[in-house]
């Protein structure tokens, strides 16, 4: 038997859908867990992400600062980085906004369609959310940044196609996806 | 067997076949079940090349020629499939892809769209040019159907059904380049337009969720472009 692999799993500008997807593995899941350590991830309770890790899967697209400081350090620290689901492969729902760019974007849902400081504000959005990471004009896949390992689309990814490609992964190998997964 | 009078003798991927005078090589290619991808191409309808998936690599040609307008010549030797037309191919349809806004998972097509499922067959797993995103309009002026313009990849089946078998030439291309896009009569919105008859039929050919037809969700949202060879058929019976 070999030594357990690291994995971690991320969530950026993404709704979690895929990280459910992942959960729907049900006991199939518990069979795999022998074969890893979840060292990072939203289902567990690790506020560092790890010098080293194994395996990450990075659900969601780069949507602002923070999402971008986050995928390039976690790209410094992964040896194979998995784009998990259409936002993080497309930018997807995530980046329904880019055609309107994201002041416009703020100003309807937190401006014109709710209640607070921002109803009436004059100026820009973003300088009253200024303890917010802000928001870049555009979302975008993480491909566009960091150099991604393998691609596993789907909105979310089945539980099977994610089983497939985390399988494929802990038996050492960079999961194969074309011709069997689809977009959507 | 004796050949037809006239018919053209050619290899394709290495085995000797015919083809019927005029034949294009996807019409012959899928005769000898041989795959080509097209995405404009409908049976039923005239070909004109739009989508470029179709391209094959012709022995002595200069370049890779679109099966769907090429017709068969005697002694060709086509070759459909090969690493540089897997390439082309992935290539196009990431274009294609990056070219409006395809978000499958919102879109009225999702599951039943021949884009997706092309994208699919082809191993696409992420597109690597830049996305556009350009802001573009929809039109869901007419009574019975919509017209999303982010979801068009401007293949002209919805001109071409139009106007070729509905005979109304309601669709038509406008613009050029980046630029181009499909418009009803003088570019006006849909449910003014003089001409349309409301047939649908332009509904039930459109590859992706670029038109569809109102209050369809789930399950009925599938489209059924069989009618074309049928009345096609009918027609040069008459």
């Amino acid at each position: 038997m070999s030594e357990k692999k690291t994995l971690a799993t991320v969530w950026l500008d993404g709704c979690s859908g895929c990280h459910m997807s992942l959960l729907d593995m049900d006991e199939r899941l518990i069979t795999l867990s022998s074969q890893f350590d979840l060292v990072y991830s939203p289902l567990v309770d690790q506020k560092i992400f790890p010098a080293h890790v194994d395996i990450t899967l990075v659900e969601g697209a780069i949507g602002n600062t923070e999402d971008l400081e986050k995928i390039h350090m976690i790209r410094e620290r992964t040896r194979i980085l998995v784009a998990l689901g259409d936002c993080a492969i497309t930018g997807n729902v995530s980046a329904l906004r880019n055609a309107c760019g994201a002041e416009a974007m703020l100003r309807r849902v937190y401006g014109e369609s709710a209640h607070g400081p921002a109803q009436n504000a004059t100026g820009k959005m973003q300088d009253i959310f200024v303890q917010l990471p802000r928001l870049f004009e555009r979302v975008q896949p993480l491909h566009d940044y960091v150099s991604i390992d393998a691609f596993v689309p789907g909105c979310p990814p089945t539980a099977d196609t994610i089983h497939f490609a985390l399988s494929e992964l802990l038996a050492g190998r960079v999961p194969d996806l074309s011709g069997v997964a689809k977009f959507g | 067997m004796s050949a037809a009078p006239g018919a053209k003798t050619f290899v394709i991927d290495g085995v000797d076949a015919s083809a019927t005078p005029g034949q294009t090589i996807l019409s012959a290619a899928r005769e000898h079940n041989i795959f080509i991808p097209t995405l404009c191409h409908l049976e039923g309808l005239g070909d004109v090349g739009a989508c470029r998936l179709c391209l094959v690599e012709v022995k002595g040609a200069r370049r890779l020629l679109p099966a769907c307008t090429t017709r068969v010549d005697e002694g060709m030797e086509v070759t459909t499939n090969s690493p540089r037309l897997a390439d082309y191919r992935q290539m196009t349809m990431q274009l294609l892809f990056a070219e409006r806004n395809h978000v499958c998972s919102v879109c009225v097509a999702n599951n039943h769209c021949e884009m997706q499922s092309m994208a699919t067959t082809l191993g696409m797993t992420h597109v690597e040019v830049p996305y556009r995103f350009p802001a573009l309009t929809v039109d869901a002026s007419h009574e019975r159907f919509t017209l999303d313009h982010n979801r068009c990849i401007l293949c002209t089946r919805c001109v071409r059904v139009c106007s070729e078998i509905e005979g109304a030439h309601t669709w038509d291309v406008m613009g050029r380049g980046i630029q181009s896009k499909v418009i009803t009569d003088l570019d006006q919105p849909w449910g003014t337009s003089e001409t349309c008859t409301s047939c649908g039929k332009c509904v039930q050919v459109c590859p992706t969720g670029a038109l569809f037809q109102k209050n369809r969700t789930g399950e009925r949202r599938g489209k059924d472009p069989s009618f074309l060879p049928y009345l096609r058929t009918m027609r040069e019976e008459l």
